[in-house]
């Protein structure tokens, strides 16, 4: 059963109007930011369900747009996105879709860099501002983004586990939950995600990105309530 | 933090604690906080809960689509002049969490409790609660500790969420959780403050999530004004000896029940329900026309 904190159910601090449709929307859009990385050139929005009848109603578009310009569910700007958007020259665009069976307030974000590098995400509202993260670039994957969480792309062998582990002992840093996914058959490329309990600093990304067999690495820092 | 309504009550019995000291414990246990950290995150929740429930009591706050507003404004006024049916209190009350749900309509700063949709209701009957029986801020917050304690036990057993739940999940859900929180401050055991959230979550089992235009504003806003009336006339029902036939975790799982076997047109889609109305096309038509 999942646990929660007492102000996961009081709380977030937040601009209205809706938790799961404009929080979470910004919320899920800020997670897909940090993971497609910076210089964002356009964003194709998929929405499913609930997000896809009634987003305009809601401003999820806004709060996603927000959310794609690192803004957080708090901020007072949320409601100006899309003209900031414009000016930092991002294009943006919403499509409604049937993405599967998904929760109802499912968003696949589909982000082109202006290097030309395209990184699909997908991720639910699952209500109060909570989220979920159940896709990353084809891989099914999952987390809340609650918890600081390091994506890591590597080769199924034997040791990957152990030397990342080594890695985060190094630094004492504790795992609280971990997966580790496999594409295909034994040997084939892996997804590990690991969720800590300390804030991730770069070193760290650094330190596990020299592992050999290691594709990618990329650390999630919670967003946390305003202080 | 235990999973059950039952384990909750043993555990707070057994140790003679509130609901909401085992809740603080547990929050310092799972994030590692201390209990001056942990008090200062809920009461900085409870002073914006406050101000998003005071200003619309002087101030007409219009929604950005325009479609509700300035209802608290009108029933503070009437608080004003006194001459009420149920009570000042009770109007008090009605015109915070109207106010609050206001606030978040304008897209203002509020604390999602659990919710946006229904973050009324849990600072209009805690406040006014807290108001009636002259408390001091500091037992409020305690009062939202327990009201956040109840909501875990909802959230792992059932769903707080419109989309996934209906209203029952979100409204329904906050009025149990401030009905708890305030048995707990009336210095009622923690038994009655689990019966008090059972009886609530009762009386609004299966009420449906159908927000015209989508929007969470109608018939939203006065649903918190409900839930708020419910968990403060439920607290004293529970008070004068009142229990609940069926126990909290049945309430909570037939309430999950009646969530999944609603029909998606009901939950936060604006498929059905007050949102296909005339009335609510109409206005749809006319939100959606427009800037938004």
């Amino acid at each position: 059963m999942r646990e929660y904190s007492a102000f996961d159910i009081l709380g977030p601090i937040m601009i209205g109007p809706s938790s799961s449709h404009t929080a979470g929307a910004a919320r899920l859009a800020k997670i897909a930011e940090i993971i497609a990385g910076r210089d964002i050139l356009e964003v194709e929005f998929l929405l499913h369900g609930s997000f896809a009848k009634t987003y305009k109603g809601h401003g999820t578009d806004k709060a996603l747009v927000a959310g794609i310009l690192g803004m957080d569910p708090w901020d007072k700007n949320l409601r100006n996105s899309m003209e900031m958007a414009k000016e930092r020259g991002i294009s943006v665009k919403f499509t409604e879709k049937d993405l599967g069976n998904v929760h109802s307030n499912t968003v696949k974000f589909i982000i082109t860099k202006k290097n030309g590098e395209v990184s699909e995400i997908m991720g639910s509202s699952i209500g109060g501002g909570n989220v979920v993260i159940n896709e990353v670039d084809k891989d099914k994957i999952e987390f809340t983004g609650a918890y600081p969480t390091i994506l890591i792309n590597h080769l199924d062998m034997p040791g990957m586990v152990a030397r990342v582990s080594e890695v985060l002992y190094e630094h004492g840093i504790n795992i609280a939950f971990m997966k580790v996914y496999r594409k295909s058959i034994k040997g084939s490329r892996a997804v590990m995600v690991l969720e800590v309990d300390d804030f991730i600093i770069k070193d760290i990304v650094k330190e596990i990105g020299d592992i050999p067999n290691i594709y990618k690495v990329r650390a999630i820092n919670p967003i946390s309530e305003e202080e | 933090m235990v999973n059950t309504g039952r384990e909750l009550a043993d555990i707070c019995s057994k140790r003679k604690i509130k609901i909401w000291e085992y809740v603080v414990e547990e929050e310092m246990k799972s994030e590692d906080r201390s209990r001056e950290e942990v008090f200062k995150t809920m009461t900085k929740n409870f002073h914006v809960m406050k101000d998003s429930a005071e200003y619309g009591l002087t101030h007409k706050v219009k929604s950005i689509s325009g479609l509700i507003g300035g209802d608290a404004y009108r029933l503070n006024q009437y608080y004003e002049k006194g001459k009420t049916l149920i009570g000042k209190y009770m109007v008090k009350a009605m015109a915070r969490a109207l106010s609050c749900s206001e606030v978040n309509a304008a897209m203002g700063k509020v604390v999602a409790a659990p919710t946006a949709g229904s973050c009324g209701i849990i600072p209009g009957a805690i406040i006014t609660a807290g108001e009636i029986l002259g408390k001091k801020d500091e037992d409020m917050v305690k009062a939202l500790f327990t009201a956040s304690g109840i909501g875990i036990i909802i959230a792992k057993n059932a769903s707080m969420s419109g989309a996934e739940g209906g209203c029952q999940a979100e409204c329904g859900s906050a009025a149990a959780m401030a009905a708890a929180g305030i048995v707990e401050i009336m210095e009622g055991t923690p038994t009655q403050a689990l019966d008090a959230a059972a009886i609530v979550i009762k009386n609004i089992m299966g009420l449906v999530c159908d927000p015209v235009a989508g929007l969470v504003e109608i018939p939203c806003a006065k649903r918190n004004v409900s839930g708020t009336v419910s968990a403060l006339t439920t607290a004293d029902m529970v008070m004068a000896g009142v229990c609940s036939k069926i126990p909290f975790d049945d309430t909570v799982l037939a309430m999950y029940k009646v969530g999944r076997q609603m029909p998606c047109e009901l939950k936060e889609t604006a498929l059905g329900g007050v949102a296909v109305t005339d009335t609510g096309l109409k206005l749809k038509e006319k939100v959606l026309g427009s800037s938004i």
